[in-house]
């Protein structure tokens, strides 16, 4: 595979190219993998021979500067960008081994399988419990709904603080609890992965660090990818980070190098990915 | 000013200064005489209103209601009256009465309006308007009994429960305006029926299902847009050739087994009128969609809605506010709209109440319009209570908008 991508995308550099595979070779169990992964928005090129595989039960973060496509990445993988009528999309992913964008598959599926939590903290405008309960109730959840609240609502660390106001607004709350309560609504409809697109940015350094603390629990159960400005965290908080940058052309963005955080942190073998963590990029 | 503050910057910045207060002291006070011609239009037209509507009546009988009976006429029982009544008209038009509804059959109040009118014949011979009444009520009364020696000086309000509760007359002593009330009424609930499900339908399907990029969709669009600006009398012309022509056997409701109407009917000008409005609801219900946070779409779809379940759970109550300003604005306009019900063929004088879709029907913007182009002066004082009638409608409406509007905001 990463052959056919050596002959196709020679821009890349060998370096990273060789770092994903080996990586690749060691993820025995991928819950989701890219290939060669393209995306157009209209006639803008966003993303170019993307290959990348996250194993089962990780936290991997996605780091980039800014246009690089970290997002969009990200949304491809729950079919998100299916929602702008112009976005195409090329090459392949796979989850547990079946292409997310083969014919046979429906983007509601994915989206209840393949949660997510954004940037800004959106909660609907409901109270906090039926912020968690409607995305199950919409998906056909058959259980016990008030203990399902309750469950997901402590797996999102967020029970003790909201127990006596389930009936309040989920905008009353602070912004760190906000986002608490989003990842609680994502964990209600029992995903697998959960995507998270920079869920700190708006977020003080408490409800960060509690956040943080909340994606290392919530691994034993779910696969986590996390798209984030913040070095310090894809260090602190993740298992594998990818660092994505523009292509040479800088017309598109693609992953540069993938690889466990502690050796991208410690010893990157691109020197883009040294300039960029080291603070010395541009 | 302390010179700690002085740089190399400093004297451009302090020569600059006042001139900059100085425009905005100037923008603030156009705003200002802006706010204030406003309020003294509004005043000029509630002043010239209220004077109308209240005011000394000299009012004339032809016969005295004491020679009719002993007893005070209201406290006659309906035998009586139908007996007075049969006494003192001629037989014809008893007999006209007769056949409008059985006279015998009549109610009291029926009766005693009738007796009122047709044999006391109470005229108001001359009205003035509220302000001099007041002032000069002396001068008004010499004017009277010289004028007319038989008459009585009395205070009327034009506005009164009789003036709501009767119906069109052509004395103006007896007019009212619950058939224009009613007609208004009626029409107004189907063109609410009609224009809000369509209106607010083609907004999601405009906003949320069609493309934005496709050509057809950007000229449905503009014309949308364009028609929101089209004259109402050219509705009225479009009302008049389809609802009231073409579709004749629908509007007139011989379709539906009833006989005797021609087109002109309430069906035909609250059609019209949701044709009217239609832009109006659909502009404005695009608009409060589109003013929905996308996030909180990307947070519907994320855990898994169809577009529906988006639509129907979260887009629409955000944006049921905005869309329930936009339907007043609309209704606002429909109730107040007179150009069309001309066109449409509202009666001018009609005595009956409407009594659904397919009867003949007035409004209470025809009834002022015509009211107001009576030679006698009277007409013009009942067009000022009619005025009063359609606002104090027109405000009960909003006024239950903005409740729901609040309600449905406190929800969020």
């Amino acid at each position: 595979m990463t052959d056919i991508k050596m002959a196709t995308a020679e821009h890349q550099t060998t370096a990273a190219s060789n770092g994903n595979s080996e990586l690749f070779k060691r993820i025995k169990n991928p819950i989701i993998a890219a290939r060669n992964l393209g995306l157009f928005y209209g006639h803008n090129e966003a993303l170019r021979d993307v290959n990348f595989e996250v194993p089962v039960n990780s936290i991997t973060a996605l780091i980039g500067p800014s246009g690089c496509g970290k997002s969009t990445l990200l949304r491809c993988f729950n079919r998100m960008n299916d929602l702008i009528p112009i976005v195409r999309i090329s090459g392949e992913v796979n989850y547990r081994g079946h292409n997310l964008y083969g014919d046979q598959v429906d983007p509601v599926e994915v989206r209840r399988r393949i949660g997510m939590v954004f940037q800004k903290p959106n909660p609907f405008p409901k109270s906090v419990y039926d912020n968690v309960a409607w995305g199950a109730k919409i998906n056909g959840y058959k259980g016990n709904m008030d203990e399902l609240v309750e469950r997901s609502l402590r797996r999102a660390a967020l029970w003790e603080e909201v127990k006596d106001k389930l009936k309040e607004s989920g905008l009353a709350l602070s912004g760190g609890q906000q986002q608490r309560l989003c990842i609680a609504r994502t964990i209600a409809t029992e995903p697998e992965i959960i995507l998270m697109d920079e869920p700190c940015s708006a977020l003080d350094p408490i409800a960060t660090l509690k956040i943080e603390e909340l994606m290392r629990e919530l691994q034993t159960e779910y696969t986590i990818i996390i798209v984030t400005h913040n070095m310090q965290q894809a260090a602190r908080a993740s298992d594998y980070t990818a660092m994505m940058m523009l292509t040479d052309d800088r017309e598109a963005g693609t992953v540069v190098e993938y690889n466990e955080t502690d050796t991208i942190f410690t010893n990157p073998r691109d020197k883009r990915t040294e300039d960029y963590i080291t603070g010395r990029f541009g | 000013m302390p010179d700690m503050f002085q740089d190399a910057h400093s004297d451009d910045f302090k020569n600059n200064l006042p001139q900059r207060k100085q425009r905005g002291k100037l923008g603030q006070t156009l705003f200002l005489i802006s706010t204030v011609v406003g309020i003294i239009a509004l005043l000029a037209l509630l002043y010239n209103i209220t004077n109308e509507m209240f005011g000394l009546v000299a009012v004339q009988y032809q016969t005295d209601p004491a020679t009719l009976s002993d007893r005070p006429l209201s406290e006659l029982s309906q035998p009586e009256l139908v007996t007075i009544l049969e006494e003192n008209i001629s037989r014809g038009l008893f007999r006209r009465y007769d056949r409008e509804a059985p006279i015998a059959e009549r109610s009291r109040e029926d009766l005693l309006a009738l007796i009122d009118e047709r044999v006391v014949g109470s005229q108001i011979v001359a009205a003035y308007p509220a302000i001099d009444s007041i002032i000069d009520r002396a001068a008004i009364e010499a004017e009277v009994a010289e004028k007319y020696p038989e008459a009585r000086v009395e205070w009327k309000s034009w506005l009164n429960p009789d003036f709501v509760a009767s119906p069109m007359s052509s004395t103006p002593l007896f007019a009212g305006v619950r058939t224009a009330l009613l007609g208004s009424l009626w029409m107004i609930s189907i063109t609410i029926l009609v224009a809000v499900p369509i209106g607010v339908g083609a907004a999601i399907y405009l906003e949320e299902y069609a493309s934005h990029e496709s050509m057809i969709n950007k000229v449905i669009q503009a014309n949308i847009n364009n028609l929101a600006g089209v004259p109402s009398i050219i509705y009225g012309m479009l009302g008049l050739a389809i609802f009231v022509r073409a579709l004749e056997p629908i509007t007139s409701g011989a379709a539906f087994g009833i006989a005797g109407n021609n087109g002109r009917t309430l069906l035909s000008a609250a059609l019209t009128m949701a044709l009217l409005i239609l832009p109006i609801i659909i502009i404005s219900a695009q608009e409060a969609i589109r003013a929905v946070p996308r996030s909180l779409r990307l947070a519907s779809y994320g855990i898994g809605a169809t577009k529906w379940q988006t639509i129907r759970s979260h887009v629409l109550p955000v944006a049921f506010p905005s869309i329930l300003t936009g339907i007043i604005l609309a209704i606002s306009r429909a109730i107040g709209e007179t150009a069309p019900l001309i066109l449409v063929g509202a009666s001018t004088y009609i005595v009956t109440d409407p009594n659904g879709p397919f009867s003949n029907f007035t409004a209470l913007p025809i009834q002022i319009y015509n009211w107001t182009s009576q030679p006698q002066a009277e007409f013009r004082n009942l067009a000022a209570a009619a005025i009063i009638v359609l606002l104090t409608v027109l405000l009960s409406m909003n006024a239950i908008a903005v409740y729901l509007r609040n309600r449905f905001q406190r929800q969020l």
